[in-house]
């Protein structure tokens, strides 16, 4: 299968997540199913233990489902367990990550915090400078593009992370509760950013989050409980 | 970008620290390459500057630097008469330590063949060699005696005529150079007492035996002077030296001279090797083993070092492995590392052992091939200590970013 204009950026059929065996047996996710196009921004709520980060765990190639199957941008990249593509590889050229704590590499300015990901996508690096500068100009931290991430607050720090998320301009940005440190304002501002970014650049984005403040930037919000996904209702 | 060098410039002190600690532990290996380096070329220096061919010695005997050999003096006299001989002369070498300005001063006596041979061979820093059969000395810069000094050994005074340079035994005392005939009265001096009591004991076994009885002029010549008795007391030195007519093979030589009953000889390669596979073996196979030990010991040391940075960047690698980096990227990032702090720890060793050795009290000689075989080791301990921390971050999940 070849990815078209028209493909979705994602498709995720049937993820079933099974971890131990036995008596030790748990279901971390159950026949989950979910399709994105391109440009869409999701939510997705749940409890502690609800499923969420097995989820997007398995959709970023991380932990492989024991059942389902993934697609991303039209190419089936896992079949259960199996991987149907170098999903390092994969990962480097179509997915990006925020995660709650910006990670940053704390030995990397800013701007080098994106163009790692860059240069490790293969662009060289008098390039991947120019288009990090570009990014954190985008998402309005270029100032801070010499600075350690020690030397920059939360809010920027998470602008960086979502810079180098963008970096490889993929079809897929997974966000993990990219709020969760932020002050509301700080939060809410994170978030228009990824809807602007899916809007803007075409990538589909999922985010994992608690903060229902937020909700009304999402084209669509779903919940998971008990390992299993479905659409929200009467969350705003 | 280089991982590895942005990651040192954040931890730039610690990196620093580390580099130096290595550097001091690999200055200690060089250090011991060149100590026993030192210590061949000090325990050659002697055979070297003589210049002699031939090294004639007590029968059965390794020679004067390996054990006691004593010969006649008059041997010399017996070995010019050897076809192809040019020369012979008396070796006289041993230790002494006496008190010098309230310090052990230690030294190597060593006797000159005067007057054939003043020691003009010897490589002189101040004063002069030797001008006359008495009295007059050589010595050694590490002795610490100054020119025109005078230093009482024995019943007699010897003044320093000369101060030499790099004139060291194989056990790294100074030399002190006299004429053999002062370097044997040094060796041999007795007190008044002990020369009374000799000759009292010389008379009595004269006087318990046949010849004491037939030869009375005996009893009378054995209360005296030693020197009135040669039968009885020949003047013996450590080995006689000697040098071929030009063109002649020394071996043909030796082979003559071997043949006699009463001493081996010994060729100057022979004597060498004697020096460097006897005398120093021991301290060889235990500079060998303790700078196998270093080794081993800063290998460990640089791979808990190298782990220990790899666990703190742990999570960053998680990172790069989740943004989809090869491994050989994280391998570079730990490779250089170990590369790079073992060029560092090299340099400093390198720096601070040229300042260091100089000030030990015995010769550190560092060659360029110990340089060299130091930086291959270095290289390979290198590689071999990121090993462990390669290891680790291979193992590493990018899901490790999540937790």
């Amino acid at each position: 299968m070849t990815a078209t204009p028209h493909s979705p950026a994602v498709e995720a059929l049937g993820l079933t997540k099974i971890y131990g065996s036995g008596n030790t047996e748990v279901v971390g996710m159950k026949n989950v199913s979910l399709r994105l196009a391109r440009g869409e921004v999701v939510a997705l709520l749940g409890p502690s233990g609800a499923g969420k980060s097995t989820f997007l765990t398995a959709i970023g190639l991380i932990n492989p489902p024991t059942a389902g199957r993934i697609i991303i941008g039209g190419e089936p990249v896992m079949d259960g367990p199996r991987a149907l593509v170098d999903v390092r590889a994969f990962r480097r050229r179509h997915l990006g990550f925020v995660f709650q704590k910006a990670n940053l590499i704390p030995f990397l300015s800013a701007a080098e915090n994106v163009a790692v990901a860059l240069e490790i996508n293969d662009t060289p690096p008098r390039a991947a400078r120019l288009r990090a500068m570009e990014l954190l100009d985008y998402l309005g931290v270029a100032d801070r593009a010499n600075n350690l991430p020690d030397a920059l607050s939360g809010g920027q720090q998470q602008r960086v992370a979502v810079a180098r998320a963008l970096a490889n301009q993929p079809s897929l940005i997974l966000a993990d509760e990219p709020t969760a440190a932020l002050d509301s304002h700080r939060g809410r501002q994170v978030m228009e950013l990824f809807r602007k970014v899916a809007h803007e650049r075409g990538a589909a984005v999922i985010v994992v989050t608690h903060d229902h403040r937020s909700l009304d930037v999402f084209d669509r919000i779903y919940e998971m409980e008990d390992g299993e996904l479905r659409p929200a209702t009467n969350q705003q | 970008m280089n991982l590895a060098a942005k990651d040192i410039r954040h931890n730039l002190g610690r990196f620093a620290l580390t580099a130096v600690g290595i550097g001091l532990l690999l200055m200690t290996v060089l250090g011991m390459s060149g100590i026993y380096r030192g210590m061949i070329d000090d325990a050659l220096v002697v055979v070297d500057r003589i210049g002699a061919d031939l090294w004639v010695v007590q029968r059965g005997t390794r020679g004067p630097f390996a054990e006691i050999s004593r010969v006649s003096a008059s041997l010399e006299h017996r070995l010019r008469a050897v076809p192809g001989v040019a020369d012979a002369r008396s070796f006289v070498s041993h230790n002494v330590q006496r008190e010098h300005h309230g310090q052990p001063l230690r030294m190597n006596v060593h006797g000159l063949a005067w007057p054939e041979d003043n020691g003009a061979w010897v490589t002189l820093t101040a004063g002069r060699p030797l001008g006359q059969a008495h009295y007059e000395m050589i010595a050694d810069a590490t002795l610490g005696l100054a020119l025109g000094e005078k230093l009482v050994l024995g019943k007699d005074t010897y003044t320093v005529v000369g101060v030499a340079k790099g004139m060291v035994s194989s056990s790294g005392d100074g030399i002190a150079f006299f004429t053999t005939l002062d370097a044997l009265a040094i060796q041999f001096d007795l007190s008044g007492e002990a020369i009374r009591l000799e000759r009292a004991a010389r008379v009595q076994r004269a006087v318990g035996r046949d010849i004491g009885q037939v030869q009375p002029l005996l009893l009378e010549r054995g209360a005296g002077l030693a020197s009135g008795i040669p039968a009885l007391g020949p003047p013996m030195v450590s080995a006689i030296t000697v040098r071929v007519v030009d063109g002649v093979d020394p071996d043909g030589v030796a082979a003559t001279i071997a043949a006699w009953p009463d001493v081996s000889v010994h060729t100057r390669d022979g004597q060498e090797q004697l020096l460097v596979h006897g005398m120093i073996d021991k301290a060889r196979l235990q500079i060998g083993l303790f700078r196998t030990l270093l080794v081993i010991i800063s290998t460990i040391i640089m791979a808990l070092i190298l782990y220990t940075l790899t666990l703190d960047k742990i999570h960053d690698i998680a990172m790069l492995k989740l943004m989809g980096a090869r491994n050989t990227m994280i391998v570079g990032l730990i490779l250089q590392q170990a590369l790079l702090l073992g060029a560092l720890g090299y340099g400093i060793a390198w720096a601070v052992g040229g300042w260091v050795f100089p000030r030990f009290p015995r010769r550190v000689l560092i060659a360029p091939e110990d340089l060299w075989g130091l930086a291959v080791v270095v290289a390979f301990i290198s590689v071999l200590a990121s090993l462990l921390g390669i290891w680790k971050a291979m193992r590493v999940e990018p899901n490790r970013v999540l937790s």
